[in-house]
């Protein structure tokens, strides 16, 4: 029933469990990563992203918001790098700005969903019985939900606004974590030190989460690496479609859509702020990529 | 066999009926009183409470659930708020169009993703593989209306080669289908890549190559056939996920289809058309993945004989 065509459900065919404190397992996945010069890429771009995002007030002369009439669609110059667009506003301050909104909507939703997903997973997969059964069912139902029709639904009921995209992509991500973290704990609470701490009168609540949910780390780390890239397509498609970020906030999405209407006098309006929203993705894919390597070299294709 | 199949619909029955009930409750119990929405403040209260008992629409959620679930049954989701004409004639109308850019899509992908697999496995690690598999993360990572448009501005604008948006003919079809293709044909090849290295360093592939068998025999007569397994899975729910994930293609490139049904839904706030529309995109996929699903275990000998034996 899956979409999934990256992560296998299999009981414990993710990872072995380790200890994550284990010095020399984290010493093993920086070195794994390090060596990956595409997932270094990946990580500098993430970087200087972040950076741009940091400082973009001190980074441009002009303001994202003043409107200017006089200098309507001019095409890139020296004054404008990437050109104006419609109201005279400077192309390249709007992307700029723009990068904040993809970072945090891209990092929020998806720790939001990591959360939940990690929660009712290990719950599920301790519990079993009723427990399980009510969650997976409901699992099974947001997975076989097509992600962006049901953010679509979900921006229709509580209207277009930038907030409202934390929640419906929020919603929309919990369950495949859920799925994953279930199925690892289903493998790790038949292992000996999960009996010893049972056995010695750990309470639940501190087994999961001091012995099962560590050893989950590893496959929720690489989910939540890749659900980032994820999240920010999920958000330009949404603004694209006009039921996303609202104008005139520079959402990336949103940016591209304004310029459709002049694709043939003004093309830069409409394709760079595209090419900012293909490098963020690519970067952060790589640095998953990277990561899934490093962390688990059975999950390699 | 036959009971596997009949298993595996029934498993999928609950999953359809929550996916109704989500949506039921996101489109009509948490917006609140829709006659009051649509009516705005002008209009007194009794007319408002008078037009919700006409239209039964202060039974209790629960009553108009199952009122909406046996009239769905029955093929029957409302009438269109702004058009004011049958939702199920509404999508009916569009769905052929959707359907031949899926398919078309489909096919796109196929043709390029299984070949650019194969040519990749054989070629590991060479020029060609890490070209393809660099086209093949472009596509994950190119936004769709962002490479639409880049396509439109390209072939249509500057070099007329196709028409920019529309849907009357083959030529119409062409620019769509391949951007919406593209991620599928990127993920199909990695898919193929990584299934035939894999059954590679299987003994039997081993035992041809001893025999004496070229290179080309093996990969094509002993390699291939395993290796597409998972493959005809993926591209079962891929067929599903095109029809479904459409909707931006479809408006940009101004399909008439059902995607584009349900984005001008949510742009008129058209509850019935947008609830039916989902509904119908949803029962698509589940269909398609209830379809890999049975492919997968009618294709593989393994899951075959283990439940031709039981």
């Amino acid at each position: 029933m899956t979409q999934d065509v990256s992560i296998e459900c299999e009981p414990g065919g993710f990872t072995a469990p380790r200890d994550l404190e284990n010095e020399s397992f984290l010493k093993e996945v920086a070195l794994a990563f390090v060596k990956n010069k595409v997932a270094i890429a990946g990580l500098c771009i993430v970087l200087f992203l972040v950076l741009i995002a940091v400082f973009a007030p001190f980074l441009t002369p002009h303001d994202p918001y003043a409107i200017n009439l006089d200098e309507q669609l001019r095409p890139p110059s020296f004054h404008n790098w990437f050109g104006t667009d419609k109201f005279g506003r400077d192309l390249l301050t709007r992307i700029i700005y723009g990068t904040r909104i993809s970072l945090v909507i891209g990092l929020v939703p998806s720790f939001i969903s990591m959360i939940f997903g990690s929660v009712l997973g290990i719950v599920s997969g301790y519990y079993g019985g009723k427990t399980d059964f009510i969650i997976m069912r409901l699992a099974d139902v947001m997975i076989a939900f097509p992600s962006l029709l049901l953010a679509m639904v979900v921006m229709y009921t509580l209207g277009a606004s930038l907030f409202n995209i934390f929640i419906a992509l929020s919603l929309v991500g919990w369950a495949g974590i859920a799925r994953v973290v279930r199925s690892q704990t289903l493998a790790l609470k038949e292992k000996e030190f999960v009996d010893a701490a049972r056995a010695i009168g750990v309470k639940t609540r501190v087994i999961m989460l001091r012995h099962i949910f560590p050893n989950c780390l590893p496959v929720l780390i690489v989910m939540f690496s890749l659900g980032i890239p994820e999240a920010i397509m999920y958000e330009a498609s949404l603004s694209f479609l006009g039921v996303g970020a609202q104008p005139p906030t520079p959402s990336w999405g949103l940016l591209v859509a304004r310029g459709k209407e002049y694709l043939f006098s003004a093309p830069w309006v409409a394709i760079l702020p595209g090419v900012a929203i293909l490098i963020t993705v690519l970067a952060f894919n790589f640095m998953g990529d990277g990561l899934r390597d490093a962390l688990d070299p059975y999950m390699k294709d | 066999m036959f009971n596997h199949i009949v298993k595996r619909i029934v498993i999928s029955i609950p999953v359809l009926i929550g996916i109704t009930v989500i949506l039921f409750i996101m489109l009509n119990v948490i917006p609140g009183d829709p006659v009051a929405l649509m009516m705005k403040e002008h209009v007194s209260p009794d007319v408002i409470a008078r037009v919700n008992a006409q239209m039964h629409l202060d039974d209790p959620a629960v009553v108009r659930y199952f009122r909406f679930i046996i009239a769905a049954v029955q093929g029957d989701f409302g009438v269109s708020y702004k058009l004011n004409r049958p939702v199920t004639s509404l999508i009916l109308q569009a769905f052929p169009n959707t359907l031949i850019l899926a398919f078309a899509a489909a096919v796109f992908s196929w043709c390029i993703g299984i070949p650019a697999g194969i040519l990749s496995a054989v070629r590991q690690y060479s020029f060609i593989d890490n070209l393809f598999m660099g086209f093949s993360l472009l596509g994950v990572s190119m936004p769709v209306f962002w490479s639409a448009l880049l396509m439109q501005y390209v072939l249509a604008l500057k070099l007329h080669w196709l028409p920019v948006s529309g849907f009357y003919g083959f030529k119409y079809v062409i620019m769509p289908a391949i951007v919406l293709g593209w991620s599928s044909a990127g993920i199909i090849a990695r898919m193929t890549r990584s299934s035939l290295l894999e059954v590679m360093r299987n003994d039997y592939i081993r035992t041809a190559r001893a025999k004496g068998l070229r290179e080309i025999p093996v990969i094509i007569g002993h390699a291939l056939k395993n290796s597409l397994l998972p493959v005809v899975t993926i591209m079962a729910i891929q067929v599903a996920s095109l029809l479904s994930g459409a909707v931006i293609t479809e408006s940009i490139f101004g399909v008439p289809g059902v995607g584009r049904i349900a984005v001008n839904a949510i742009q008129s706030r058209d509850m019935p058309l947008l609830q039916g529309s989902i509904l119908f995109a949803c029962v698509l996929v589940i269909i398609g993945n209830l379809v890999a699903d049975i492919l997968y275990s009618f294709l593989d000998p393994r899951i075959r004989h283990e439940m031709q034996e039981k």
